[in-house]
């Protein structure tokens, strides 16, 4: 018999729990299809089925779940509400798993997290696959040790460069902008020529941010946007920050406000939409990266 | 003593203001009406893209400060309306401004009466605060119970503004009420002689739903009074989307809709409950539906490919409006227009 695919959209959830999934469904003895990094079509296929002010980073997860759609046997859209009470996702994707269903025909999987499905029911739940519940815990165990051990690595990454000499940047944003070919790379290709090191907000322990965050902001109820804030605190020894969102983001216009009128560090504040020009934003970046050589 | 305020929102000041009033010993200030001033106030200090509710509500509460208010109450929830308090604070705070800002619904969450009590500088008078918050409840749900009627009559009314000329009246007479059963005789006489309002006869009705995002539809100042303008063209208007709605009868609702498999999730905000009644105009056979929201309303951009093409299924034209603060009202009004030309001439 053929393995089951399962199609993950390289978008939005996918930097959260990609590492975790691949090794899940290597376990369970499944296949899994990506799709391609972002490109130009991609986001064009997005953008021209989503209305017009959705926001960039659900256009291009559109326009990868259309990519998917007949290449694999089901499509792996979670639909996570919250984890508690102060840590909920973005109002946008509580309708993602809707809107895909409304769009394309390929079967999703019935992946659900919200106040009374933790995270281990939402993988439990996927009863499409005929897994075990055995063999989901023993996958989950192993996927869970396996994402750890990658976690740990990253986090000493990010300890090493703060701990270096030279100008350091810290760049404050979702994971799916940030590391997003389409969005995140140009800014990380122009910083790395000038020879600045980079930190990540969300390769900090999520545990370790989620909490600082409150030192900032008292009453923030989004997991991603706490853990990404919290990072802030974390890196006192930084030569300035970049704050990176796609345009329209709904909390990123709240939030990043809120945290701007409270830095004293130097700061730049990126929009990115899905016709901005490259040569502005090499210009906004080279000039952040001037002042920051001169402090 | 501390002065109180809150944002304006519709006709909904006055029950506000009675339990307020009524409850409180604090002085309470009525906030100013919406207008251009408060909009250009509102839009000159909020970040970018922020949605429109963000702008008027800071612009209220400016206008408040200004009349000497020291206490502020937000009151939100269900998508990022329930953060809007912190920012706000901050800018207000930024611009030198003194005072406290309370938020009710707290990440979704309810605030606790008696933390309310212990942290802020509100004081109570102790008699009679069940009876005026059941007044105050009950005077809402009259209140929705009249506008529901009135938006489906006063397309017809023979003398132009008798409905709004009793409906300010009553507003009045409601804002003076003793008590639930005084209360419960200015709407009977209210609905009585609404009912006596002459009539123009016709033989055609139509009908245009209008659903959308709740602080755009309720506030006139922010759809540009799209309800009177319907009216006026002849058109019965129905909305679903009002205080008694939101409070008392959505969470029962929203059970319903899931069970339908219809759609499979909660969407945040009035997403769900806007696709559900996208459904039941349509099977309702009216003609039109006008879909209004603010621009960079999350949980309505979600749904709008959804309303589209159910009301494609059953062949009802929908409109969609986006507004803004610059919206131009001459654009609206074309719109507005073809798509009523549109209706009629579908009619016949």
């Amino acid at each position: 018999m053929d393995k089951v695919k399962i199609g993950i959209p390289r978008g939005i959830y996918y930097y959260y729990y990609g590492n975790f999934w691949k090794y899940f469904f290597k376990k369970c003895n499944m296949e899994l299809v990506y799709s391609p990094s972002t490109t130009k079509e991609i986001v064009e296929m997005g953008s021209h089925l989503a209305p017009d002010e959705m926001c960039l980073s659900m256009k291009i997860y559109l326009g990868h779940i259309a990519y998917l759609q007949d290449k694999c046997d089901y499509i792996l859209i979670p639909r996570i509400d919250r984890f508690d009470k102060e840590n909920q996702t973005c109002t946008n994707f509580l309708a993602l798993y809707d809107i895909s269903k409304h769009y394309f025909k390929t079967p999703i999987l019935n992946y659900n997290i919200d106040s009374q499905h933790d995270f281990l029911d939402g993988i439990l739940n996927m009863k499409e696959l005929k897994l075990s519940r055995v063999q989901c815990i023993l996958a989950y165990e192993y996927a869970m040790k396996k994402e750890k051990e990658m976690k740990s690595r990253r986090e000493n990454l990010q300890q090493q460069i703060l701990n270096s000499s030279g100008k350091k940047v810290l760049i404050v944003s979702h994971a799916y902008n940030i590391h997003d070919d389409f969005i995140g790379s140009s800014i990380v290709k122009i910083l790395k020529e000038n020879h600045i090191q980079i930190l990540y907000s969300d390769y900090f322990d999520e545990k370790k941010t989620n909490l600082l965050s409150k030192e900032l902001s008292q009453d923030l109820y989004w997991k991603y946007s706490r853990d990404s804030i919290g990072s802030i605190p974390l890196c006192k020894e930084v030569d300035g920050i970049i704050f990176l969102s796609t345009f329209p983001c709904g909390l990123d216009s709240l939030v990043h406000e809120l945290v701007i009128r409270k830095m004293e560090k130097p700061y730049l504040n990126l929009v990115i939409d899905d016709m901005s020009a490259s040569t502005g934003l090499e210009t906004r970046l080279e000039s952040f990266v001037d002042l920051i050589e001169q402090n | 003593m501390n002065k109180i305020s809150y944002p304006q929102l519709g006709s909904y000041g006055v029950p506000i203001y009675y339990l307020l009033t009524h409850v409180l010993r604090n002085e309470i200030i009525k906030p100013k009406e919406i207008t251009k001033k408060t909009m250009e106030l509102g839009s000159k200090y909020s970040p970018d893209f922020v949605c429109t509710p963000f702008k008027y509500t800071l612009g209220t509460m400016i206008e408040s400060l200004d009349m000497g208010a020291d206490i502020l109450i937000q009151m939100g929830g269900g998508c990022r309306y329930g953060y809007y308090h912190e920012l706000q604070e901050q800018i207000l705070k930024d611009l030198g401004y003194h005072f406290q800002l309370i938020n009710l619904i707290n990440g979704g969450n309810h605030i606790s009466i008696r933390k309310l009590f212990k942290e802020y500088p509100i004081e109570l008078k102790k008699r009679g605060f069940l009876k005026y918050l059941y007044t105050t409840k009950k005077m809402v749900i009259y209140m929705d119970k009249i506008d529901h009627y009135i938006r489906s009559h006063r397309c017809y009314e023979k003398e132009k503004g008798a409905f709004n000329k009793l409906r300010e009246e009553m507003l009045l007479k409601m804002s003076e009420a003793k008590g639930p059963i005084h209360l419960y005789h200015i709407y009977k006489t209210y609905l009585k002689r609404m009912k006596n309002v002459p009539l123009r006869e016709t033989t055609k009705r139509i009908r245009v739903g209008l659903i959308g995002e709740l602080y755009t539809l309720m506030e006139p100042k922010a759809n540009e009074e799209i309800e009177e303008l319907l009216n006026s063209y002849g058109f019965e208007v129905k909305r679903y989307t009002d205080v008694t709605y939101l409070l008392f009868q959505k969470k029962r609702k929203v059970k319903q809709y899931l069970k339908n498999f219809f759609i499979k999730y909660r969407m945040g905000a009035d997403a769900l409950d806007n696709i559900h009644h996208t459904k039941e105009l349509c099977e309702d056979e009216y003609d039109g539906i006008i879909h209004i929201k603010s621009s960079f309303c999350t949980p309505e951009i979600a749904a709008m490919p959804i309303i589209e093409s159910t009301a494609q299924q059953y062949g009802v034209p929908v409109l969609f409006f986006s507004m803004d603060m610059n919206t131009s009202e001459t654009g609206f009004l074309t719109r507005i227009e073809a798509f009523c030309d549109m209706l009629e001439m579908r009619k016949q």
